[in-house]
């Protein structure tokens, strides 16, 4: 019998195949409630990565938005949504046109930076490797773990 | 298409047929912005000037426009004395005046501002400068000193002198003079060269652009020579701007052996970039540059706000 690293969820979504040592910035990009109760699996041996990282977050099933903004740090992700212990659904993520909320501008004078009632957003100019513009001040930004919200 | 009713945030708002026509109209405003008699043409509108950032030739050109097409200002020139100071959200601020006028003209201290304001107000924006970031009227009032002594924005020699780093009004010209085909000439103090960002934006638009750090040698190559000011206001650290002040001056003897059609452009105020004696130079332009501000943007403010033409 195979030995379970993490115990499966009833309820809830597991973000799978992420490269290993990201899985707390996926974290970071999930913005979670405290009561929420979240697995992490660190460098798990992967067929498809050498090595990965897996999170599991119980009772939630997460926003195609949220999901496509784990697609800047972690493209190789899978998502699956699980109800009642079984795959529901299972899906890659897709990098979106637009990354509304997650990250925050790198210039300190840009106007998203100020306390407005907006949230940051960047435009996807560049794919593979993925560089942003943002939709206020022109800023490219292609360092996102560091400029995480 | 037609601008009416367009926000102009940045000069890439603007397709180079667009800037052309807002070229042609601006000459056509000239003998209205000379004075002697106004037009009609704003007649009945009003336009706020929302100014949160000391201005006086962007300000005051600007509602000279409005007034010289018949039309009114609603002016904020003092930003302390606003709700801004009470806490008051750029956001809220533009919502409520675009409740009370029929376009927004926006200064503001910080980059994206008017690109906030565009989607706060339901009636026009146009930036007339946020931070170190856009100011398409200027590009615009440039372009057309260029094209007013050379007739064209097509094969002349741009050297952009000064502060490279942190001066908007370069970022924005070099985007368009790269648009209409001119070639690009850098000169700049080692620490204030042009951010390999704006590099590579000109490289991928396919502009011709390169650095000429001897100055007397990019005059002598010169159509248009560009000097800009170093801003001690966009500086973080005024360590850095003591290090560069005064680094670079165009006087008699810089412009000995520039071409006799060269001129020396400026977007003002100048502190000590350009000496007196240039002024009474056939090369110094940087004085009608500063008076074509009013005709761009009488015909800019036209083509949004006037009544817009048909089929356009």
């Amino acid at each position: 019998m195979r030995e379970l690293k993490i115990t499966p969820i009833r309820n809830g979504t597991v973000i799978d195949h992420i490269s290993s040592g990201l899985a707390l910035e996926v974290l970071r990009i999930l913005r979670l409630g405290r009561d929420a109760t979240v697995s992490i699996a660190l460098h798990v041996r992967s067929g498809k990565l050498g090595w990965k990282d897996i999170v599991k977050v119980e009772n939630v099933e997460l926003t195609a938005r949220t999901v496509n903004a784990i697609a800047l740090i972690a493209p190789t992700a899978t998502i699956s949504i699980i109800r009642d212990y079984r795959v529901r659904e299972k899906r890659t993520v897709d990098l979106p046109a637009k990354i509304v909320g997650v990250l925050r501008c790198p210039n300190r004078n840009c106007i998203s930076n100020q306390p407005e009632p907006l949230e940051s957003e960047f435009e996807v100019t560049e794919r593979r490797p993925t560089v942003l513009k943002c939709a206020f001040c022109e800023r490219r930004v292609d360092d996102f773990l560091h400029h995480l919200a | 298409m037609s601008l009416h009713g367009r926000d102009v945030v940045s000069i890439r708002d603007l397709s180079r047929d667009e800037i052309l026509a807002l070229l042609d109209s601006a000459r056509k405003m000239v003998p209205l912005a000379e004075g002697g008699r106004t037009t009609p043409l704003l007649a009945g509108k009003i336009v706020a000037m929302a100014f949160f950032e000391p201005s006086t030739r962007t300000r005051l050109s600007f509602e000279s426009a409005v007034q010289r097409l018949g039309g009114s200002c609603l002016t904020i020139a003092d930003a302390g004395a606003t709700s801004l100071r009470k806490g008051e959200s750029l956001y809220d601020t533009i919502r409520m005046l675009s409740s009370y006028a029929d376009a927004i003209v926006l200064r503001h201290p910080n980059e994206g501002a008017a690109r906030l304001a565009s989607r706060a107000s339901d009636r026009p924006v146009v930036n007339a400068g946020d931070g170190a970031g856009q100011h398409p009227t200027q590009t615009l009032l440039d372009l057309a000193t260029i094209r007013e002594r050379f007739g064209t924005l097509a094969g002349l020699k741009v050297v952009l002198l000064g502060d490279l780093k942190y001066g908007r009004t370069v970022h924005s010209l070099a985007y368009a003079l790269a648009e209409f085909g001119s070639e690009i000439i850098l000169s700049s103090p080692e620490s204030l060269r042009l951010p390999e960002e704006h590099r590579d934006d000109l490289k991928r638009q396919g502009a011709k652009v390169r650095d000429e750090p001897d100055l007397g040698k990019a005059v002598r190559e010169a159509d248009v020579l560009y000097v800009t000011r170093i801003q001690k206001e966009r500086f973080p650290d005024e360590s850095e701007y003591r290090s560069v002040a005064g680094s670079y001056r165009i006087d008699g003897q810089t412009l000995t052996g520039a071409k006799p059609q060269m001129i020396v452009m400026h977007p003002l105020p100048r502190a000590g970039e350009i000496a007196p004696e240039v002024d009474g130079t056939p090369h110094a332009a940087y004085f009608r540059q500063a008076f074509l501000a009013v005709p761009v943007r009488m015909a800019l403010l036209n083509a949004i706000l006037g009544r817009p033409r048909r089929g356009g």
